[in-house]
C-alpha cells in the first residue's frame, strides 16, 4: 500500500508517531472536506424544511447511513445515528433492557469490556434485580468456547461482548457466542468499536443482535456513532431520548413514534458528523481491506517481533501476530506506564497509558494498568522503529540496568 | 521537550527510595490519595504530637513521579511543626504554578527538582498527589 500519511494534515509533521489509534483515530483530509463542505453547501435542519436545502440536508443524512449499511452489511432502516458506541449500547440498556430483563435474569458479560459494555448492565442488574455473569479469558488472554458455555444458559437474556478486545487486540469467538446465545434465546450486543476499523464487517452474515461503534476511531469525527439493531428488535423497543424529529404525531395526552430507525434519533442530529462518517467509509472503501489488512498485519508483526528483543517487556494476551488487530498492551518492567508514556512522548511517540477504560480486566491480569500502542492505516514502519528505539532506553532512563 | 527537566538524577532516585516506603508506628492519622485517571495510589501516614510531624511514611504505587514526590515530601516535612509543613505545602504548590522566588525555591531542598513538571501539565497531578493528600491530613 502507498504510504498514507500525507492524507492526514495532522500527521504531515513527520515527528509524530501517532500510536494511540485505538483511543481515537486521525482524519484523512477528505474527512474534513467533506464536512467543511457540508457547512459550506448543504447546510439545513434535516428532515423537516420544505425549501430545497434542506432538501439537500436530507439527502446528505440519508446518504450517509446507506453508505454506513452498505459498509456493515445490513439495512438502512437498522441503523441508528448515535453520538458513539457508549451511546449506542446504553440506548440498548435503557430500551430493550428496560423491557426485556427481569428480576432473576442473567446477563453474561466478558471481564475483558470496555467499561461501556459492562457499566451499562451493571447498572440494568442493579435496577432489576438481574445478575451480570463474567466470562474469562485462558492464560493466553482467549476466550473460549467451554468459557463461554460455562456461563450462557437458560436464564440468559443478552450476551455483552467485543468482536476485539480493546486490551488484549484479540478476536473474539463471535459466531459461536451468538450461536450459543441465541439458542437459549439471549440477544448479543457486539461492541465492534474496536474491530470495525481493522476487519470487513458484515452484519447480517454474522447475524448478531445488536452492535455499537464509533466513527472516531474509524477516521471520523468525534460525536457521531451507530448502533445496528435487527429490524423487529429496534421496531418493538420503546424510545430512547424523546422530543422532536422521533415522533409521529403528538396529542396533549401522547405521542405516537416515528419509524425506526428515526424513532431512537431525537432531536437535530449531527449530519456534519454524518458526512464524515460517509467520507471516512469511502476513504476505506477505496483503500480496500486486502491493503488495509495486510499493511496493519506487517506493522503488527514487525512491532511485536521488536518488542520481543527487548528485555524487561512483558506483552499481554497472545502474543501470535495472526488474529491480533491494532492493539498491542504490554508494560516495560519496573518502571510505572505513565513514565513510559512520558519518556516515549519525549521522541513524538505517542502511546496511551492507564487502565484503557477496562479496570476490571486488569484487575484480572493483576497489573492495574499498562502501556497501549495501536496501529491505523496511515502508520508507517518509520513509527515502528521510533516506537522500539524510543522503547528499549525507557529501563536505563529511569535508572534501571537493562 | 526536555526529558531530564522532569526525570531528573533526583526524581529517578528517589522513585525507587525505599527509605520513607513504610507505615509509621502509633500513627495518627492514615490518609489514601488517588489520582483515578492514571491510578496512582498512596496512603500517607503520620505522628503528629505537639504540633509536630514526628514521623511520616507512605505506601502504595504510582508513578515514578508521584513515589518521588512523596518520599522528597516526607524528606522536607519530616521533623517540623505543622505550620512549617503547611506553609512549605503552599510554596511547593507555588513552585508547580510557576510562581516561585528564588529565596523560595531553596526552601523546598530536594523537592525543588520536581520544578520541571510545571512545564508537563499531564503530569502535573503525579507530582502534587501527595502534597494533597498531607494538607488534607495535616487539616484532619
Amino acid at each position: 500500500m502507498r504510504e498514507l500519511r500525507d492524507d492526514f494534515p495532522i500527521l504531515r509533521d513527520r515527528s509524530l508517531h501517532y500510536l494511540d489509534t485505538a483511543a481515537t483515530s486521525q482524519h484523512p483530509e477528505c474527512v474534513l472536506d467533506a464536512v467543511r463542505n457540508y457547512y459550506e453547501t448543504a447546510n439545513a435542519n434535516p428532515h423537516r424544511g420544505v425549501y430545497e436545502l434542506a432538501q439537500r440536508a436530507t439527502d446528505a443524512s440519508d446518504e450517509a447511513r446507506a453508505a454506513a449499511a452498505r459498509f456493515l452489511g445490513c439495512d438502512d432502516r437498522e441503523l441508528v445515528f448515535t453520538r458513539n458506541a457508549t451511546e449506542s449500547i446504553n440506548l440498548v440498556a435503557y430500551t430493550w433492557g428496560r423491557v426485556n430483563v427481569a428480576a432473576g435474569d442473567e446477563i453474561a458479560v466478558y471481564v475483558a469490556e470496555h467499561h461501556s459494555n459492562m457499566v451499562p448492565w451493571q447498572r440494568l442488574a442493579l435496577e432489576k434485580g438481574a445478575a451480570v455473569r463474567y466470562m474469562y479469558p485462558d492464560e493466553h488472554g482467549r476466550l473460549t468456547e467451554a468459557e463461554l458455555r460455562r456461563v450462557i444458559n437458560e436464564k440468559t437474556r443478552l450476551v455483552a461482548l467485543a468482536q476485539v478486545s480493546n486490551v488484549l487486540g484479540l478476536l473474539a469467538p463471535v459466531e459461536k457466542a451468538i450461536e450459543l446465545a441465541h439458542q437459549v434465546g439471549a440477544v448479543v450486543m457486539l461492541d465492534c468499536a474496536q474491530s470495525a476499523p481493522h476487519m470487513p464487517l458484515n452484519l447480517h452474515e454474522l447475524g448478531c443482535d445488536f452492535a455499537a461503534l464509533s466513527g472516531h476511531k474509524l477516521y471520523a469525527p468525534m460525536g457521531i456513532g451507530l448502533l445496528y439493531g435487527r429490524f423487529e428488535l429496534l421496531d418493538a423497543m420503546p424510545p430512547f431520548l424523546s422530543g422532536g424529529d422521533m415522533i409521529s404525531s403528538v396529542h396533549e395526552y401522547g405521542a405516537a413514534w416515528a419509524d425506526v430507525p428515526r424513532k431512537f434519533e431525537a432531536g437535530t442530529v449531527d449530519v456534519g458528523g454524518q458526512v464524515g462518517l460517509r467520507a471516512a467509509i469511502e476513504y476505506m472503501e477505496k483503500l480496500g481491506w486486502e491493503a488495509i489488512t495486510k499493511h496493519e498485519a506487517h506493522l503488527m508483526e514487525l512491532c511485536l517481533e521488536g518488542m520481543a528483543a527487548i528485555p524487561g517487556i512483558t506483552v499481554y494476551g497472545d502474543a501470535d501476530p495472526r488474529e491480533r488487530y491494532g492493539v498491542i498492551s504490554f508494560n516495560v518492567e519496573d518502571v510505572h506506564p505513565h513514565d513510559v508514556a512520558s519518556i516515549l512522548d519525549a521522541d513524538g511517540v505517542c502511546i496511551r497509558a492507564g487502565h484503557h477504560c477496562a479496570q476490571p480486566l486488569m484487575d484480572r491480569l493483576g497489573i492495574g494498568r499498562c502501556c497501549r500502542a495501536s496501529f491505523g492505516v496511515y502508520n508507517t514502519e518509520e513509527d515502528v522503529r521510533s516506537f522500539l528505539g524510543s522503547l528499549k532506553n525507557v529501563r536505563s532512563f529511569m535508572g534501571y540496568g537493562s | 521537550m526536555d526529558l531530564r527537566a522532569i526525570y531528573n538524577q533526583v526524581i529517578t532516585e528517589n522513585s525507587r527510595s525505599k527509605e520513607h516506603r513504610h507505615p509509621v508506628e502509633g500513627c495518627t492519622c492514615s490518609l489514601e490519595g488517588v489520582n483515578p485517571s492514571c491510578g496512582d495510589d498512596i496512603t500517607l501516614q503520620l505522628r503528629v504530637k505537639d504540633g509536630v510531624i514526628e514521623d511520616a511514611g507512605f505506601l502504595g504505587a504510582g508513578c515514578a513521579i508521584s513515589q518521588a514526590s512523596a518520599s522528597l515530601m516526607i524528606d522536607l516535612l519530616k521533623g517540623r511543626t505543622v505550620e512549617e509543613a503547611k506553609r512549605l505545602i503552599d510554596t511547593f504548590f507555588k513552585m508547580i504554578k510557576g510562581e516561585i522566588s528564588p529565596e523560595e525555591l531553596e526552601e523546598l531542598e530536594d523537592a525543588a527538582a520536581l520544578q520541571g513538571i510545571a512545564h508537563t501539565p499531564a503530569r502535573v497531578k503525579c507530582a502534587v498527589l501527595a502534597w494533597h493528600t498531607m494538607e488534607e491530613a495535616l487539616d484532619k
